[in-house]
């Protein structure tokens, strides 16, 4: 593990020029951008796969590594972005029409889950989101209109500019677009007058509110926004598998997408992404070991935890 | 059933429950008390003793058979070994982030890890299948009208309430137990005083571990089934327990545990709430409980100094 | 005109009694400090005012308005800014980064102005960046702004506070012992930065503070306090030759 994690840290030494990693980085995007065009379905599939776990772990980036908030219970907001956008749906409503709908659901499920909490300590914190999260799949499981224990089937495909997306390709491309915009809505947040916030609270909150930076707006906005990725990344799930079931947004969902945030380290996009990367390329290439991969993972998250809590991406210095 | 009897049904299983609570908030609520960190994977613990004492019948149950000799020879057996497994989990996880003084939230993600490694590591090891937990223990009890308590069910009261003492005891008179008290107050303090930090938080993971793993084989005997899942929830409903008593404080988590535990019975025979809704039920009064008293029924409230 | 007045403020703990109806005003325009034995209740006191202790009883105008039981960011905002007595800096931050968190409350830039970078918003950025700079500059430290706060030597990170705590643009500041782990050069630095904080910049001046030298020197007038309770009033001459305040040092100093 050693070895691997100095590998990466010399990497980044020597991409480190400005130009460099500009340079890398548009190789990079050519690379995923034409790779449909040699690739099989089952490695696009795989791909997919990833960047909508790039998605995610951004969006959960946003509320643990920017303002510093355990969430235990992440994957409900994914899955009130794919009921409502399923649930709307088979109303006939147009599946683009349905993402602000789930955006604003969203939101207000991070504003019921935040409002009251987010004043209380971490660690409460982190068990009122677990338990959220839990809730959220017993309401699906039990209510008539998200179809009950066997879910929601048969959402209809999206259609853009007269095309359909149904083929496995046309979903690689949608996705991309959305870590895309992902990446760049993360940046942006960051270095704004909201993600210095959430970094001076994170830091220390009491000096951050004598700064006269309220914490539990601050803190909530991190919740709306997370919730808010989660909503969309959830939206585009449901019509990319046209059924959703209570158990796909169960606790081990959420712990998933947790593990990417800290393998790659808290608070950095790159951090984020790569995690998602490893999280989705490491059962595909380790296929035999089967039911033993979240073994591996809980494994790997306590050895991270205890050697590199930083992550595998490294700290910026100065 | 008249509704006084239903109230007495319903007051016995409320206190089964209640204890089964009772006896796993206790682990998390030690656990905090001395390291401010909440041991997610405390729910793991509990499910792991239950394995562990079924393994334990399974082996001794054929010389001492599966009645009350057996059952209590699997209990200690499980309580030993998952006290041991605490302490390991405590040394190779926990220690090395408390040596670091790392931030709170490492040691909480840590915890995460270790959950999801007990929980998978047993699902894999039993192929996620339920497992039978057959005693030989019959339904013969005492009669109120309708109302059947059964031995079983007043034993396993009694049981719960001999390990309380006990542990009272043992926090109470005991030096181990005052050593306990006094590093959840001032840890540095009491490395100057020669008291060894290390062994006696390890200490009070063997101690809470143990308490979990009871927990667990009387769950497994009483319902009679057991299942890798089974600590997930209760350690969510522990939790809300040790919170409700006032987290850090041990006479809060045993009372916490049965007020949950009536609660949640009393809970299902709501018509609105039922069996369903049941564990939203017990979640809001946790949330409506945090933000209303967050330090709990017995719990200190503590000044922050700047 | 007094820009603060406290009344009858108490502050309890359980059974303890931190804070025991203390009234004291400050005067708009003046340099003000607060003094006592240790113990006497005067980091208490301060964070009453700035709304991080939420008193017992009482009555805190700023500017005529009651602030009494605020919380911190709202008192900020209303133009009373602080320090802190350990020094509670972003320390993974830059300095720059440190003193704009003091632009907070006077900016209003929000979600959709930080993802569609607005025009309104990149210029608010840049008013950040100057004014926080400004302040840098004030305090003498703007050639270290791009350095991490924890890596600046202990007499700038002093700095660093002051000047996030100026980048709020206060009317009031209140400095909890300033002075603390300075040598004799730099406090000679610090008396002359809190003239010019009031002369230059306007700003009325409330400190706490232990070193009697630099509270003499400095302050028009003082409030000596202890066991929570006001027990003299004046300025430094009069304080000094008071036979309460000369017990309470002599009596208390020797236990510290």
């Amino acid at each position: 593990m050693g070895n691997s994690v100095g590998l990466i840290d010399r990497l980044k030494e020597n991409l480190g020029g400005k130009k460099t990693r500009g340079a890398a980085l548009a190789v990079l995007f050519a690379v995923v951008a034409i790779l449909p065009l040699f690739a099989n379905n089952y490695i696009e599939e795989v791909m997919t796969n990833t960047f909508f776990y790039i998605v995610l772990a951004l969006g959960l980036n946003i509320v643990i590594g920017y303002a510093g908030l355990v969430d235990l219970g992440y994957a409900a907001f994914f899955a009130v972005g794919a009921y409502t956008t399923g649930i709307f749906m088979k109303m006939g409503v147009d599946f683009w029409f349905t993402i602000p709908i789930s955006i604003v659901f969203c939101i207000i499920a991070g504003i019921i889950i935040g409002g009251p909490t987010l004043r209380l300590r971490s660690d409460y914190l982190a068990i009122v989101t677990l338990g959220f999260g839990e809730i959220t799949r017993i309401v699906a499981r039990n209510l008539k209109i998200t179809g009950g224990a066997s879910g929601l089937v048969g959402i209809e495909r999206p259609t853009i500019f007269g095309h359909k997306l149904y083929q496995i390709t046309d979903f690689y491309y949608t996705f991309f677009v959305l870590v895309i915009l992902a990446i760049i809505i993360a940046m942006r947040l960051h270095n704004s007058r909201l993600g210095r916030a959430w970094q001076y609270i994170r830091e220390d909150e009491d000096a951050a509110e004598a700064m006269g930076i309220d914490p539990v707006k601050t803190k909530l906005y991190a919740y709306m926004i997370g919730a808010a990725f989660g909503g969309v990344a959830g939206a585009f799930f449901a019509v990319k598998m046209t059924a959703i079931s209570p158990e796909t947004f169960a606790f081990t969902q959420s712990a998933m997408i947790l593990l990417a945030v800290i393998l790659g380290g808290m608070g950095k996009i790159p951090g984020a992404i790569l995690g998602a990367v490893f999280l989705v390329f490491f059962p595909e290439i380790f296929r035999e070991i089967g039911q033993m991969r979240m073994l591996v993972f809980g494994i790997l998250l306590v050895i991270i935890m205890v050697f590199r809590p930083q992550g595998l991406w490294p700290q910026r210095k100065s | 059933m008249s509704l006084f009897y239903i109230v007495i049904q319903q007051l016995v299983n409320g206190l089964i429950l209640g204890s089964f609570y009772s006896l796993v908030a206790l682990g998390y609520s030690m656990v905090y008390g001395i390291i401010k960190l909440l041991n997610f994977a405390h729910g793991d613990i509990y499910m792991v003793g239950a394995f562990v004492g079924f393994g334990a019948l399974g082996i001794f149950g054929s010389i001492l058979g599966v009645g009350w000799l057996g059952i209590t020879v699997a209990l200690l057996i499980s309580m030993f070994l998952v006290g041991l497994l605490g302490m390991l989990v405590h040394r190779i996880a926990y220690q090395p982030l408390l040596n670091k003084r790392a931030p709170r939230m490492s040691l909480l993600i840590t915890a995460v890890g270790v959950s999801f490694t007990l929980f998978n590591g047993v699902m894999v090891m039993t192929n996620g299948e339920y497992k039978a937990f057959s005693t030989s223990l019959g339904y013969e009890g005492i009669s109120l009208g309708p109302v059947n308590i059964t031995y079983t069910q007043i034993i396993m009261v009694v049981s719960t309430a001999i390990l309380m003492l006990v542990l009272y005891w043992f926090i109470n008179r005991t030096m181990y137990g005052k050593a306990m008290r006094a590093i959840a107050l001032d840890q540095d303090a009491c490395r100057l005083m020669g008291i060894n930090v290390t062994k006696t938080i390890s200490l009070t993971f063997f101690v809470g571990s143990a308490l979990a793993a009871a927990a667990g084989v009387m769950a497994g005997v009483y319902y009679g089934s057991i299942h890798f899942y089974m600590g997930f929830i209760i350690g969510l409903k522990a939790f809300t327990a040790a919170v409700i008593g006032g987290i850090g404080s041990i006479p809060g988590a045993m009372l916490g545990g049965l007020i949950l535990g009536l609660l949640e019975t009393a809970g299902t025979q709501l018509p609105f709430v039922g069996s369903a809704w049941k564990d939203v039920f017990t979640f809001g009064i946790l949330i409506l409980l945090l933000v209303s008293k967050p330090t709990g029924i017995l719990g200190k409230s503590e000044i922050e100094r700047m | 005109m007094s820009i603060l007045e406290v009344k009858k403020l108490t502050l309890r703990f359980g059974g303890l009694t931190a804070v025991s109806n203390l009234s004291f005003a400050v005067e708009e325009n003046s340099i003000m400090s607060l003094i006592g034995p240790n113990g006497a209740g005067k980091t208490s006191a301060f964070n009453c005012l700035t709304g991080f202790y939420k008193g017992s009883e009482g009555e805190i105008l700023f500017k005529g308005q009651s602030i009494f039981k605020q919380k911190p960011h709202k008192i900020t905002k209303q133009g009373m800014a602080r320090t802190f007595q350990n020094l509670r800096l972003f320390k993974d931050m830059t300095v720059l980064e440190n003193v704009m968190s003091g632009m907070h409350s006077r900016t209003s830039a929000g979600v959709f102005g930080a993802i569609l970078r607005m025009p309104s918003q990149i210029h608010e950025e840049q008013k950040i960046r100057q004014v926080s700079e400004e302040c840098l500059e004030f305090v003498g430290i703007l050639d270290k702004k791009d350095r991490l706060a924890r890596n600046l030597a202990y007499g700038d990170q002093r700095r660093v506070e002051w000047a996030r705590a100026l980048a709020t643009q206060p009317q009031l500041l209140l400095l909890d012992e300033p002075a603390a782990g300075l040598n004799q050069d730099e406090k000679e630095q610090l008396v002359s930065l809190i003239r010019r904080i009031r002369d230059d910049l306007g700003i009325t001046v409330l400190l706490i503070e232990h070193d009697m030298g630099l509270v003499m020197k400095v302050s028009e007038k003082i409030v000596v306090i202890d066991y929570g309770q006001k027990i003299a009033e004046g300025t430094a001459t009069e304080v000094k030759n008071n036979p309460k305040v000369i017990e309470a040092y002599l009596g208390k100093e020797d236990e510290e």
